[in-house]
This record gives C-alpha cells, sequence and structure tokens, in this order.
C-alpha cells in the first residue's frame, strides 16, 4: 500500500536535482529584490509552482504593480483548475485531507501519476509531490540564507531538461489518434499564441482542446 | 504591509484554491461520461503546450537557444527507450554543452 507512495518519490527523484536548483535561484531572485528570505519560502510553500513565482517576482521588480503581479501569476496557475476538477474522483477521506493533499498537484507529480484516459494514481502524485515540495521549498530557503551556492540552473542545462521531461511524459500519452491529435492541436495551439499572449495563456488556450471534444459529440 | 507580501498571500490563495476546488468540492463524485472524456485529452494537450513553452518560450516571444539541443538528445534518448532519468540528465548536459560552445 505506502509502496505506491515510495513509487511516485521513486520515479520523480530525477527532478530532485532541479526542484533544489530553481527553488535556490527563485530565493536568491527574492533576495536580490527586497522580497525578503521568509517571503519567498512563504509562497514557494503556499503558490509551490515555480514559473508562476518567478513571474510575479520580475513583475514587482521591473516596477509592476501588485495587481500586474498577481495577475501573472494567476494567469500561469489557471491550468490548476482544470487539472483539479480533471483529477478530483482520486482523492479521498475529509475535505480537510483532500485541501491538503490536493495542494501536491504540480505539473510533474500529475504528469507521472498518470494511468492512462486521463485517470491518476493518486498516491503516486502524492509521493511524487512530496519529494517536489521538500526540495523545493528547501532549494528556496537555501537560497535565501546562503545565496548563489548552487549556480544558475540554466548553467547547468536544467531549463532544457524540463521540456525534454514534459515530451518523455507527454510520449506515453500518445495511445491513439485521439490523443495525437490533441498533442499537436495542444503544441500549435500554444506555439502560435506565445509572441501575442501573456504568460501562462498559451497553456490554459491548449487545454481548450478539451471543449472542442466536449462539443463534438 | 509591503506590496511583496501581498503579492505572495494573494497568489498562494489563488493557487491554493485553484489545486483545491476539484477534490474539495466535487469530491469523489464521479464527473459526467462526456466530461471525463474530454478530460482524457487534458494531459496530452497540456504536456504539448509546456513542452512547446518551455522549449522556445521567452517574455512574449518565441526564442530558440540551447534548449533545442537539449529537447533533441531528449527525443534521441526518449526514442532508444532509455529511462527517464536518463532522459533528463542527457537533456541537460546536451543544453549545458551547447551553451558552453556556442
Amino acid at each position: 500500500m505506502t509502496s505506491s507512495y515510495r513509487e511516485g518519490a521513486k520515479r520523480i527523484a530525477p527532478l530532485a536535482p532541479a526542484a533544489l536548483s530553481f527553488g535556490a535561484a527563485f530565493g536568491v531572485l527574492a533576495g536580490t529584490t527586497g522580497i525578503g528570505g521568509l517571503a519567498a519560502v512563504v509562497m514557494s510553500a503556499t503558490t509551490f509552482a515555480g514559473a508562476a513565482q518567478f513571474a510575479a517576482i520580475t513583475v514587482l521588480q521591473d516596477g509592476g504593480t501588485v495587481a500586474a503581479a498577481v495577475t501573472a501569476a494567476v494567469l500561469l496557475n489557471l491550468r490548476y483548475l482544470a487539472i483539479s476538477v480533471a483529477v478530483a474522483r482520486a482523492f479521498e477521506g475529509s475535505r480537510l485531507r483532500r485541501l491538503f493533499e490536493s495542494q501536491l498537484i504540480v505539473d510533474e507529480s500529475w504528469a507521472i501519476s498518470q494511468v492512462g484516459r486521463g485517470r491518476i494514481d493518486r498516491r503516486v502524485l502524492i509521493g511524487a509531490g512530496l519529494v517536489l515540495f521538500v526540495f523545493w521549498v528547501g532549494g528556496t530557503a537555501l537560497g535565501a540564507l546562503a545565496g548563489d551556492v548552487l549556480g544558475d540552473p540554466n548553467r547547468l542545462g536544467l531549463d532544457g531538461a524540463l521540456p525534454a521531461l514534459f515530451l518523455a511524459l507527454l510520449a506515453t500519452q500518445l495511445v491513439d489518434r485521439r490523443t495525437k491529435v490533441a498533442a499537436v492541436a495542444g503544441g500549435s495551439i500554444a506555439f502560435v499564441l506565445l509572441p501575442f499572449a501573456p504568460a501562462g495563456v498559451p497553456v490554459i488556450a491548449a487545454s481548450g482542446v478539451c471543449l472542442w471534444e466536449l462539443k463534438k459529440r | 504591509m509591503s506590496s511583496a507580501w501581498v503579492v505572495v498571500l494573494l497568489v498562494g490563495a489563488f493557487t491554493v484554491a485553484f489545486k483545491a476546488a476539484g477534490p474539495v468540492l466535487l469530491g469523489s463524485r464521479p464527473l459526467p461520461e462526456r466530461m471525463s472524456q474530454a478530460f482524457e485529452l487534458l494531459a496530452p494537450s497540456l504536456l504539448a503546450a509546456l513542452v512547446v513553452t518551455q522549449a522556445v518560450g521567452g517574455k512574449q516571444e518565441i526564442v530558440f537557444d540551447a534548449r533545442l539541443v537539449g529537447v533533441a538528445a531528449g527525443i534521441v534518448a526518449i526514442r532508444l527507450r532509455a529511462p527517464l532519468i536518463v532522459v533528463i540528465v542527457v537533456a541537460a548536459l546536451a543544453t549545458a554543452l551547447a551553451r558552453v560552445a556556442f
């Protein structure tokens, strides 16, 4: 029974160094922009979504308003609303337990816990999410306290490892014509919107492929 | 309260609510058949979009850089049926090397 929690932790383990490294980079950025270490750690623990955190802090750093920073991050995280509804059935127990467990939903833990036909293994998601959470929040604290000790994650090529990871997980999803068409459509929508739409919108728009499937029948 | 804290708390509250919405509000009630069929396409469409935005995304622009070399190396590893960790390490190494080389 506990083995599937462990299975999730095992599957996500290769990403732990990336979570630590990007977490530290976020801590360093927050330190240099005067956000403060405590706020950075609180943000990593509650928002727990890299792109949105970097986006919000960068907007503030560039002199943007609070509203602009929040909007950027909310747009980036809106996809979690779709994912959350899609995986709702997999969660069980009291509302409080579901509230806490659902916070471990991140792109990587969700993608890695897929068991086919859009369903997920909750225990795998939780095991994977916990590992990412510890390394992400730990990395943020490390970066905020110790400064730039791990180096730039991009210099280590970790920014190129992320799309490759998503591609590897995507490959396991392409089981029939429907899923292949959805992938091509989703990727194309994101590509076309990238130069025009604010960050986050291309990905949400891509998930609109599902709506088209709803309409079809 | 500083504006940074306001951003941290607001973004945190929104994200917690987004992630919790399904499991807390819907619970284990099954989705209508048509909806769950539609959600079968969420993983392929969203993952493909993440591949694109992570590989060539910039600040509201398309950027071709060392990441593409990493993705190409990753594709080779995926085609050779390498385990996930190998795909990640190969892609990271190729990206880092390409960045040094160019």
